[in-house]
């Protein structure tokens, strides 16, 4: 086991008010853009805000559900998660949203690979990183090159394929 | 003309070698990533569309078929030899099949499972093919009241009919319809919950939110089990061929799991799995050696794995004749079809009947190439599963960000990616089923459409809603479906439904 293992609810309960606590400030951002939105349903009476309002008032109804079910212990606790691998997955997924952009997508697809597959157990991250560029690079040149699929270029395309 | 005549031309049209080719190419990538572990048919599917993106409709839709085909087949591979299910319709598979792989018998098990599913997949597309221009008909006299019904009868039984909780099921689902109101509403043009963000004047993309829960969610899952000790991969020794024996106590397997699953699938009422466990049920009872079951029952095999992919292609009678998707897998196809401005439902079969014929036909064409490609191949897709876990995740991650950016290369998209996966995490952590937000995200937008198309017809009134038979009964239906569960969980009976539960597809 690599990672430090995240401290198991001690309290099944406390994740339970968390979620209702999510789906009521889901349900509630609803029900005010349901509420603000201009009301004209016309012939039927329901505007573009109706809806809205509706899923958002039940998603409110599930939050107080969801106490309910804290409250009782019906929770599903979760299994034991080690965080590290899970950070170093969230991270390379980071990189690849900076990176996108400014470096293009062989380097910010080939730092998202090494990252993912470092935190899951590749021991050399520069090896990972590598293999992460050359893969990158060669789904570049199929889906840019053969499926005229438009992938963002950077430095590294430009270079090689003249961009 | 009758269907046979329609289904003949659409054979004609299929039999085109660059179609040919289309399909051949969609059940090649469709086995190969649906054998990967962890990937099921929805992921397979919802990751191979932008590959389509480039060709037109008739080839993309083909390819699309195909691969959708192969997951299944894929799927049944990863099951046997590795006994991690892809997806919750392969559960069963594995609980023989491994057991049977185990024993030496890992060809025979292959070779039943691949010979199965042509079986049921020859079966189950003549039956979509007789079975859609009824519902066809059917469906025309449907009006706006009776598609919200129905839409409302497939919020139900895909959310909270099956799994263990009603709460958790309910709950994803309208965490799904909130995810669909944003954008701008059909009807009126107003725009709604963009918080300012161009991009998401254009709604939430299908595929963005199913790549996000299913990759990057299962991901992550895996990813926090900490890496263990690597799943074992059971080498296939001996002949892949079945002896006589295993074909006498195979076929009857074959067509009953056909006949379970095909009807399961085309009701619009969930997933795969249902069928699966009633073959199973079945081919206990029936068997002559009931002792074998659990110790890799070769009928175990054949029947489960045959009503997988009947239901499956079941499940191709409402998406192509109602527009409905039952299944989050169903739900990515419909988003496939829309990227074309083509909108599945009975208007399609009249406004272009030879795409909806050919793409019947080339479905014929995918199961028939599968078999050939399954049996001689089997070694190689073996070896696929033998990819090192991170070098596997690593790739998954990089294809499965791949679409996204090749369909809309916006940072945007890319954070949505990654908080949806993030979403899709704490969901699975926490037992929410996934499948209810997909189909919610899709189909929300067509229910809030007819819900409002049928109270403008009726000035405002909302008790045209309950007032044509078929709407009426849809709902009372409906209502059935999400009570009656309730009150087996409450007495404790809600074990059967935690089975069925649709988890991956």
């Amino acid at each position: 086991m690599t990672g430090l293992p995240i401290e198991p609810q001690r309290r099944p309960d406390g994740a339970a008010f968390v979620i209702a606590a999510l789906l009521a400030a889901l349900g509630a951002l609803l029900v005010v853009e349901g509420i603000s939105l201009p009301d004209r349903g016309g012939y039927s009476g329901v505007g573009p805000g109706k809806v809205p309002l509706a899923v958002g008032l039940c998603l409110l109804g599930l939050a107080g559900w969801t106490v309910l079910a804290g409250l009782r212990g019906e929770t599903e606790v979760p299994p034991r998660q080690a965080a590290r691998p899970v950070l170093w997955v969230l991270g390379g997924l980071v990189a690849q949203l900076a990176l996108l952009h400014t470096g293009g997508f062989t380097l910010a697809s080939g730092a998202l690979f090494g990252c993912v597959a470092h935190g899951f157990g590749a021991r050399r991250l520069p090896v990972a990183l590598g293999v992460g560029l050359v893969l990158a690079g060669a789904v570049y040149a199929v889906f840019d090159g053969l499926l005229r699929l438009t992938l963002p270029a950077g430095p590294v395309e430009r270079l090689i394929f003249g961009g | 003309m009758g269907t046979f005549d329609l289904l003949l031309q659409g054979l004609a049209a299929a039999l085109d070698p660059m179609l040919l080719l289309y399909a051949l190419i969609g059940v090649t990538l469709g086995t190969a990533v649906g054998v990967l572990p962890g990937i099921g048919p929805a992921l397979t599917v919802a990751l191979l569309l932008p590959v389509t993106y480039g060709l037109d409709p008739a080839g993309s839709l083909i390819m699309f078929a195909g691969i959708y085909y192969g997951g299944m087949y894929g799927g049944s591979t990863t099951s046997i030899l590795l006994n991690t299910p892809g997806e919750s319709a392969s559960v069963i598979t594995a609980l023989e099949g491994n057991r049977m792989a185990r024993a030496g018998r890992g060809g025979p098990a292959l070779a039943t499972a691949a010979i199965g599913s042509f079986v049921a997949g020859l079966i189950a597309t003549l039956g979509l093919a007789f079975l859609a221009p009824w519902v066809v008909k059917f469906a025309l006299v449907f009006g706006p009241r009776d598609y919200f019904a129905l839409m409302v009868l497939a919020f139900i039984t895909v959310s909270s009919a099956f799994g263990d909780s009603t709460l958790r099921g309910l709950t994803s689902l309208f965490v799904g319809l909130a995810l669909a109101c944003v954008g701008i509403d059909q009807l009126t043009g107003q725009a709604r919950l963009h918080f300012g963000v161009p991009q998401l004047l254009d709604g939430i993309e299908v595929t963005t939110l199913a790549v996000a829960m299913f990759a990057v969610g299962e991901a992550l899952f895996v990813a926090g089990r900490g890496n263990g000790a690597p799943d074992e991969v059971i080498a296939v020794r001996g002949s892949v061929w079945m002896t006589r024996a295993d074909w006498a106590r195979s076929w009857r397997p074959w067509l009953r799991g056909s006949f379970i699953g095909f009807p399961i699938g085309a009701l619009p009422a969930g997933g795969a799995e249902i069928g699966t466990f009633l073959s199973y049920a079945a081919e206990k009872r029936l068997a002559r050696h009931p002792e074998e079951f659990g110790q890799g029952a070769i009928e175990g095999v054949a029947g489960p794995e045959a009503a997988n992919n009947a239901s499956a292609a079941g499940t191709l009678v409402p998406l192509l004749t109602l527009g409905l998707p039952s299944t989050a897998t169903a739900a990515i196809m419909l988003a496939g079809f829309q990227q074309f401005g083509l909108q599945p439902g009975p208007l399609l079969f009249a406004t272009n009947p030879q795409l909806v014929w050919s793409l019947i036909a080339s479905l014929l064409v995918a199961n028939a190439m599968l078999l050939v490609l399954n049996l001689p191949l089997v070694g190689l897709w073996v070896r696929l599963l033998t990819i090192p876990r991170p070098w596997l995740y690593a790739g998954i991650l990089l294809f499965a960000t791949l679409g996204t950016i090749g369909a809309n290369p916006s940072p945007v998209e890319l954070a949505m990616l990654l908080a949806f996966g993030v979403m899709g995490y704490g969901m699975r952590l926490y037992g929410y089923p996934i499948a209810p937000v997909v189909v919610g995200l899709i189909l929300g937008p067509m229910a809030e459409q007819q819900l409002r198309r049928a109270l403008s017809i009726a000035q405002g009134d909302v008790t045209t809603l309950v007032s044509s038979p078929v709407s009426a009964g849809l709902l009372a239906v409906a209502a059935l479906a999400l009570v009656v569960p309730m009150i087996l969980r409450s007495r404790g009976r809600g074990r059967v439904l935690a089975q069925v539960a649709s988890d991956a597809d």
